[in-house]
């Protein structure tokens, strides 16, 4: 695979805050590129430099190997994370405006039904419900045909509905190989959608891989969850004392923490587990396994105390 | 081009959409206007005046509650006779003297003239249409709506896009910041001409004010004067993100140049530096030149020295808002 946009460690300070230190990476061609973090990680700001908006302090984005330039104009797509439009038009004078500003667009009859938009084609642009105005803009973003997408969180704020049927749309763009950079704070969306993540905190990439490889690498446990209340406290000194004896077994190791009511065993060995509490005549009718997910490494990488 | 007429339809559509900035547009300097001749329609000549050219060798000068007003140029006058702005004007010297036939206050002093017993003077019936404050106004006025229009027209616009993003999104696109402020300029010359040309009309069906000069010098004056005045707007707002600070600079630059470019009273006979400061401005130059036009039927010849100021002006501020603007 060939990397379309190579960014080589960009650095931006504002006067003395550092809100990306030296990050490098490589997006390939037709891959949908995710970038995590909390709020304040410097992920706006890394795609900002990415699409040519913001100037970087230090550093170098190429784009098919050359600085960002009138080609890379034309053939990105952007949606920012929040834009205004010109007011007093509708959405159909709205992309006609910007199919104006490239030297080819797309097919608009074409991108109308690929995005839903004709229920409020005729609309003012101030008048549109989120997931409206989400289609829009990404139908701004692809009006151009480009051949990388930037989303910047395109589904914040948006309803269930709206989310999966926007998440229907990426998949849309995915499949004519253009290549979308997509930044999001639901971890779910990135574990669907993406090759491949980045994880950002405080200007740093502190993960990066396939959503499947990270969770391999970080997590090789399974989490066994049973309601707290089947569980006497006897049961969890017990849990707690076996938990220290199994650790010094090598068989497997398992955690132990109680969370929201729930005791939660993180084991490498869900059998031994299993056996254990079977042995100790544990109720499991509403016992839970589930694997590791994104938001639990996410969490992990970046700490639990809550952000900006 | 293409990209420069997608953002000016865009923008056209935009004001036109906008009712109530347009009917602002229109309805504020017609009102203005019209107040101002209800204000001034009663005339506001309590003596008579007459010019003199040469000696006061005449009985006729003795006359009570007239004010004999000295002339230099005795064309001038003559034209200031045909205009309403003498009663009369006289010249013993050379036996004769000039009224305008039109004029109540001319019969009057021409008959005080003949019944004041001296030397009898040969009669120069002159004709003219009165001129009137509002005749002068109405150039003044006109331009001083042009400038509030470029100043807040394009500034603000331009700073409300800043803003909440509109600008950023469109540099998200191969538009170049020229296309884009050249749209912007000539979106509000549109809008200018569209208006001052109903505005005109409109006034003229009522007041009938003077049009000696040509329309199509007007045109050219209030074209050229237009686009400087937006170019200054363009580089007021080339930086600003905050409405606030654009306002207050707009209003700072806006007031004192609709005082000191003659739009309300004559700057004649001012002190060196105001007439200095007032050269500097562009709204100065619009006024004076469209003045002629209307008032003396100026060629464009007479006018060319207020044309150059305009272009040059036009050119530095444009030069100045191009290099400074920046999209965010």
């Amino acid at each position: 695979m060939t990397s379309i946009l190579e960014v080589n460690s960009l650095s931006k300070n504002y006067q003395a805050a550092i809100a990306v230190d030296k990050v490098s990476f490589q997006i390939n061609k037709g891959q949908c590129f995710g970038m995590l973090g909390p709020n304040g990680a410097g992920k706006t700001t890394t795609i900002e430099i990415m699409e040519g908006i913001t100037e970087p302090t230090s550093g170098t984005v190429l784009y098919k190997g050359k600085p960002l330039g009138q080609l890379f104009r034309t053939q990105c797509g952007i949606q920012f994370q929040h834009t205004s439009l010109q007011e007093f038009l509708t959405v159909r004078e709205t992309l006609k405006l910007f199919a104006g500003l490239y030297p080819e667009s797309s097919n608009l009859a074409e991108l109308i039904k690929r995005c839903n938009l004709e229920s409020f084609l005729d609309s003012d642009n101030r008048k549109l419900s989120g997931g409206q105005r989400q289609r829009m803009l990404l139908a701004i973003a692809l009006i151009n045909n480009p051949e990388i997408v930037f989303l910047d969180e395109p589904t914040t704020g948006l309803d269930p509905q709206a989310r999966h049927n926007f998440w229907d749309l990426i998949k849309n763009i995915l499949s004519h190989g253009t290549t979308v950079i997509l930044s999001t704070h639901y971890m779910e969306e990135a574990a669907e959608l993406c090759d491949e993540i980045i994880i950002m905190d405080h200007g740093r990439i502190i993960a990066q891989g396939a959503p499947a490889d990270l969770l391999q690498q970080h997590f090789s446990e399974r989490l066994v969850r049973i309601p707290e209340n089947e569980l006497s406290t006897a049961h969890i000194k017990e849990l707690k004392k076996q938990h220290t004896n199994l650790n010094q077994d090598t068989l497997f190791q398992h955690s132990l923490y109680q969370k929201d009511g729930w005791v939660e065993i993180s084991t490498t060995d869900v059998n031994q587990t299993m056996k254990y509490l079977l042995n100790a005549g544990i109720d499991l009718s509403f016992l839970q396994i589930r694997q590791h997910n994104l938001e639990d490494l996410f969490l992990e990488l970046t700490g639990k105390e809550l952000r900006q | 081009m293409k990209r420069f007429l997608a953002i000016l339809h865009a923008r056209n559509l935009e004001f036109i959409r906008d009712r109530a900035a347009l009917s602002w547009g229109l309805i504020f300097p017609t009102a203005l206007m019209m107040g101002f001749a209800l204000l001034f329609s009663n005339g506001d000549q309590e003596l008579y005046k007459v010019g003199v050219a040469g000696e006061l060798n005449h009985p006729f000068f003795q006359s009570r509650h007239i004010k004999f007003i000295p002339v230099e140029d005795l064309e001038k006058a003559v034209i200031k006779v045909e205009r309403h702005q003498l009663d009369l004007l006289v010249a013993p010297d050379k036996l004769r003297y000039w009224v305008n036939s039109s004029s109540p206050a001319g019969y009057i002093t021409e008959q005080l003239l003949k019944a004041s017993g001296g030397e009898m003077l040969k009669a120069n019936k002159v004709s003219g249409k009165e001129i009137r404050y509002i005749d002068w106004l109405i150039p003044g006025v006109l331009g001083m709506n042009m400038m509030f229009s470029a100043l807040f027209g394009v500034g603000f616009v331009i700073v409300r896009y800043r803003k909440n993003g509109v600008l950023k999104r469109l540099r998200g696109t191969p538009l170049s910041a020229t296309e884009f402020l050249m749209a912007q300029i000539f979106s509000r010359l549109l809008l200018i001409i569209f208006v001052s040309v109903i505005v005109y009309i409109g006034c003229d069906l009522i007041l009938d004010f003077s049009m000696y000069g040509s329309y199509v010098n007007l045109f050219l004056v209030f074209t050229i004067g237009s686009l400087a005045m937006i170019s200054l707007g363009l580089l007021i707002a080339s930086r600003l993100k905050s409405d606030e600070l654009a306002a207050g600079l707009t209003n700072a630059i806006s007031i004192p140049m609709m005082l000191l470019s003659g739009v309300w009273f004559s700057l004649e006979g001012s002190p060196q530096w105001i007439m200095f400061i007032s050269n500097l401005l562009p709204l100065t130059h619009v006024v004076d030149a469209s003045r002629a036009i209307m008032l003396d039927g100026a060629g464009i010849i007479d006018v060319g020295h207020h044309i150059a100021a305009m272009l040059i002006m036009m050119l530095v501020f444009l030069f100045l808002g191009v290099k400074m603007f920046r999209w965010e």
